[in-house]
């Protein structure tokens, strides 16, 4: 698993500012050269479920940034009492929890688009991002790093998402944020409609990123 | 924290019913603190589908706030039973159509002994002075799980004006179509569910590109979502009998 590469324990010393340049890592590595999606390859299936327009995608991608945030945090303050026989099952209970409170949310504040990411905002819950996190740095790692690593992770995945969003519903649907843009006689482009179009962008971007950082699959 | 033994049952126990404690109390707040809201949402949907079933392309210009104030002003609500008796006492949003949907059996049709209530909304024209549109509230399956929709038929009880259909797990790109706009119009050109006398409602066919247009009571399908679009026939049909008696008793 990519994830356990990820497992190195951050040596927070005594009185560590919260931005010392350690910290800061936090948050840009998951940007680029730690990205989840294009490098650790998770959460991919709602990547490419819920990226066929960019409205939608963008609230999926602050539930998942405040998912993230919130139970990195809150198990991040359980790590010394959190029994290891059934640390896995109260994580699943914290992430559950927090994304039952977006779904409520949503459907209370934005129910049109609760409709539309319709399952998608449940299965949050099994995102591996999330678990990935929260086993290999939250049970580590104090609270306020904690909380910069929730936020560049989750940061991470709607980097990704939301430029996939913008290539699918431009080519699928001719359209931005719901705005016509290639005109009325844009036909549409039932590839870019499918998660098959999503897979096509997302390789692009991996390919992209990996050229540009000179990345190479060890072997 | 050092003296007590992390690996204990008992610890274990403790800690995982105060974690569940806590998660469940934090969830029936909000829940509780939200519910009203959600209900208020519901309801405004409820109200868009029923004047977007009977006014289509008109409704597009009505803004969002102004849905519950124009329904008010255009929209009686009634309830029937099979056979066409008006049920008095309830209200229509109160009849809760997946547990009324539950009565039917296997074909459609109502069980024995069962009474059912059929809400009706009748959209008056504007000035309020007659019924343009009854729409009728449907339920069914589809393929993987419930779908429903309202069917909006003209003043003669014949003419289908428009159908509004959504669904809870039909599958993206396939059968979830039936949310779009592009495919409810395929109702909206004058088709029939009555052939003289004899009700036989409107069919989605297999296929998709064919033209229809000399068939009332075809319309043009969605290329693989055959199945989907057979529930929609099926709910179409069981629910234009179980109005039946009501639409009788109005034509008459």
């Amino acid at each position: 698993m990519s994830t356990e590469t990820q497992a190195v324990e951050v040596e927070v010393k005594e009185r560590e500012p919260l931005f010392s340049k350690k910290n800061r890592k936090l948050i840009s590595n998951p940007l680029d050269a730690d990205n989840p999606i294009t490098v650790q390859v998770l959460g991919v299936c709602s990547a490419l479920a819920v990226t066929v327009k960019l409205i939608p995608t963008l609230y999926m991608c602050i539930s998942v940034l405040f998912v993230m945030i919130f139970s990195n945090v809150a198990i991040s303050l359980l790590r010394n009492v959190i029994p290891g026989r059934i640390r896995i099952i109260v994580q699943l209970l914290v992430v559950a929890s927090l994304v039952a409170v977006v779904d409520q949310v949503l459907q209370a504040f934005a129910y049109d688009v609760s409709k539309q990411l319709s399952v998608f905002v449940g299965l949050i819950i099994t995102n591996c991002i999330i678990m990935g996190r929260l086993e290999a740095f939250a049970l580590a790692n104090k609270p306020g790093p904690a909380f910069l690593d929730g936020l560049g992770n989750g940061l991470g995945y709607a980097v990704i998402l939301i430029p996939v969003a913008f290539f699918r519903e431009l080519f699928g649907s001719g359209s931005l944020f719901g705005f016509n843009v290639l005109g009325e006689n844009y036909p549409g482009n039932g590839v870019m409609m499918s998660p098959v179009g999503a897979c096509i962008v997302l390789g692009l971007l991996i390919w992209f990123q990996r050229s540009r950082n000179g990345y190479t699959e060890e072997a | 924290m050092s003296k007590l033994n992390k690996n204990s049952s008992g610890y274990i126990f403790g800690f995982a019913l105060l974690v569940i404690l806590v998660c469940g109390v934090l969830l029936s707040v909000v829940s509780g603190a939200l519910a009203e809201k959600q209900y208020e949402e519901r309801e405004l949907e409820r109200k868009k589908f029923i004047l977007k079933a009977a006014l289509g392309d008109q409704l597009a210009e009505v803004e969002k706030s102004e849905i519950a104030e124009m329904y008010e002003q255009r929209v009686k609500e009634s309830v029937v039973n099979s056979k066409g008796e008006t049920v008095e006492g309830v209200a229509a949003n109160a009849v809760k159509l997946k547990n009324e949907y539950k009565k039917l059996a296997k074909n459609g049709s109502l069980k024995e002994g069962e009474s059912i209530n059929l809400p009706v909304y009748m959209v008056m024209n504007s000035d309020a002075s007659e019924v343009e549109f009854y729409v009728v509230p449907t339920y069914g399956f589809g393929l993987w799980d419930n779908i429903w929709g309202y069917v909006a038929l003209q003043k003669d009880l014949n003419t289908i004006n428009g159908v509004v259909l959504d669904h809870k797990g039909e599958t993206p790109g396939l059968g979830a179509r039936i949310t779009e706009e592009k495919v409810q119009n395929r109702y909206r050109s004058g088709k029939t569910i009555f052939e003289g006398d004899k009700l036989v409602s409107v069919t989605m066919k297999k296929g998709e590109g064919n033209d229809y247009s000399s068939d009332p009571h075809a319309v043009d399908g969605m290329s693989g979502a055959t199945l989907t679009a057979d529930g929609v026939n099926n709910m179409m049909s069981s629910y234009m009998n179980l109005y039946l008696s009501f639409i009788n008793a109005k034509k008459s």
